[in-house]
């Protein structure tokens, strides 16, 4: 059996974002929603973390930024788009210096698509990234 | 008699780590509780050294990670001669040494967040060290031996004659437990601009080893407590262990109510505790009684 599942702990990285899908992932952690309830910790160390939490759209001042956070992170982890601008630039796409959502720069594993996304929709998203989270640590053990 | 001895010990080491996990997850729920939340569930701390037992291991370099090992062997031995009723100074001194191989690790990941935990490490250690030899010296002072199976067959309970040695012991087991306010060199809940102190480039079976130790660490703590309630009668010990549990869920509100103090504070006030307490209560104890 996989503990992955039970204690998911998360990093959340805020790109270019406007602030909105970032109080709204914080808002998951406030006792309304309690995510600590399934074991998620909102860590700050990306050795720690198993999720990777990307709000906002990434542009050509944080690729360097978001890349190396990827790296320092230890097998298995999955990434997890949250908001419209991460997963696609949303109303930035079209802007000078956005190369548009995060999987233009890291293999994206969930989107979580809202302007702003609910926070039932970012626990939605986490669940779903820890299938497969999941499906990576069986793929390690091989 | 060899035979019951192992026995005890393989009992120690198995069972102290698991009821110090469990004490995690009630800290864990209490906390919760406390900030009007339900809460993980009791077995939590065990999912977590399971997964982190099984992710990767990632290597910043050859040697930090035998520090790590070095710490659990060490505490595992204070946690053995403590439960043993062994000689509490060579169970201070080595619970000091498995600290500072903990503080070597931190040094030698070589991360600037990692040494500024191992840096504040040394700093509480400074801080309390002097409060848990004196709360040795004054438990000598009552039973007239190091040895904590003596202590614990007094007819008196220790805490009749040493009040303020408890009361400043419980102001240091803040520090020993890593709980807020003196928990400067390793938070553990979402501590952004530490990024975890010591612990930053520990990833995988190591971090789960730094939290095993710290079970390990809680138990021993709260051993210290218990040796100043218990008595020759059967039943102290059952207050003894009341009086741990309390103590415990004490430090649980103390670190919910506050926030992290600076390291001036957290020495001076530690010092200062240590200094008026311990220098009162020793000064009557050995007018007095003895």
């Amino acid at each position: 059996m996989n503990y992955n599942t039970k204690s998911p702990w998360i990093l959340h990285y805020d790109g270019s974002s406007c602030n909105g899908c970032d109080i709204e992932v914080l808002a998951c952690l406030t006792p309304l929603y309690d995510v600590e309830r399934f074991g998620v910790i909102n860590t700050g160390n990306p050795r720690h973390a198993d999720i990777l939490l990307i709000t906002g759209g990434v542009n050509d001042q944080n690729i360097p930024v978001v890349k190396q956070i990827y790296e320092q992170m230890a097998e298995p982890k999955v990434v997890v788009a949250v908001g419209i601008c991460a997963t696609s630039g949303g109303i930035f796409a079209d802007c000078y210096n956005m190369v548009g959502g995060v999987e233009n720069v890291l293999p994206v594993d969930v989107y979580v698509p809202g302007c702003a996304a609910r926070p039932q929709a970012i626990i939605d998203g986490v669940v779903k990234a820890l299938a497969v989270l999941d499906e990576k640590q069986n793929a390690m053990k091989k | 008699m060899l035979a019951i001895w192992i026995i005890r010990i393989i009992l120690i080491v198995v069972l102290t780590p698991i009821v110090g996990g469990l004490l995690a997850g009630f800290d864990r729920i209490i906390s919760a509780r406390v900030q009007g939340r339900k809460g993980p569930p009791l077995l939590q701390p065990f999912y977590d050294v399971l997964k982190l037992i099984k992710k990767e291991n990632i290597e910043v370099n050859k040697t930090y990670k035998f520090y790590v090992y070095a710490s659990l062997f060490f505490i595992i031995l204070t946690a053995v001669i403590m439960l043993m009723g062994g000689d509490m100074l060579l169970a201070i001194f080595v619970l000091t040494l498995g600290a500072i191989f903990f503080a070597f690790g931190g040094y030698a990941s070589q991360s600037p967040y990692s040494i500024i935990g191992a840096e504040r490490e040394l700093l509480q250690m400074m801080a309390y060290e002097p409060m848990v030899l004196i709360t040795a010296a004054g438990l000598y002072m009552v039973s007239k031996s190091f040895f904590i199976s003596d202590m614990i067959s007094q007819a008196v309970p220790a805490i009749v004659y040493l009040p303020a040695v408890f009361v400043g012991f419980v102001y240091i087991l803040t520090f020993k437990l890593r709980k807020s306010p003196f928990d400067l060199s390793l938070g553990h809940h979402a501590h952004q601009e530490l990024v975890q102190g010591i612990s930053t480039e520990y990833s995988g079976r190591e971090l789960a080893i730094i939290e095993i130790t710290h079970w390990y660490e809680s138990i021993i703590a709260l051993a210290f407590v218990y040796v100043f309630f218990a008595t020759s009668n059967p039943i102290s010990h059952v207050f003894a262990v009341l009086a741990c549990l309390v103590v415990y869920f004490f430090e649980i509100l103390v670190d919910n109510s506050t926030v992290r103090v600076k390291w001036q504070l957290a020495l001076k006030s530690a010092w200062i505790v240590t200094g008026v307490v311990s220098v009162v209560n020793l000064m009557i104890v050995s007018f007095f009684k003895f």
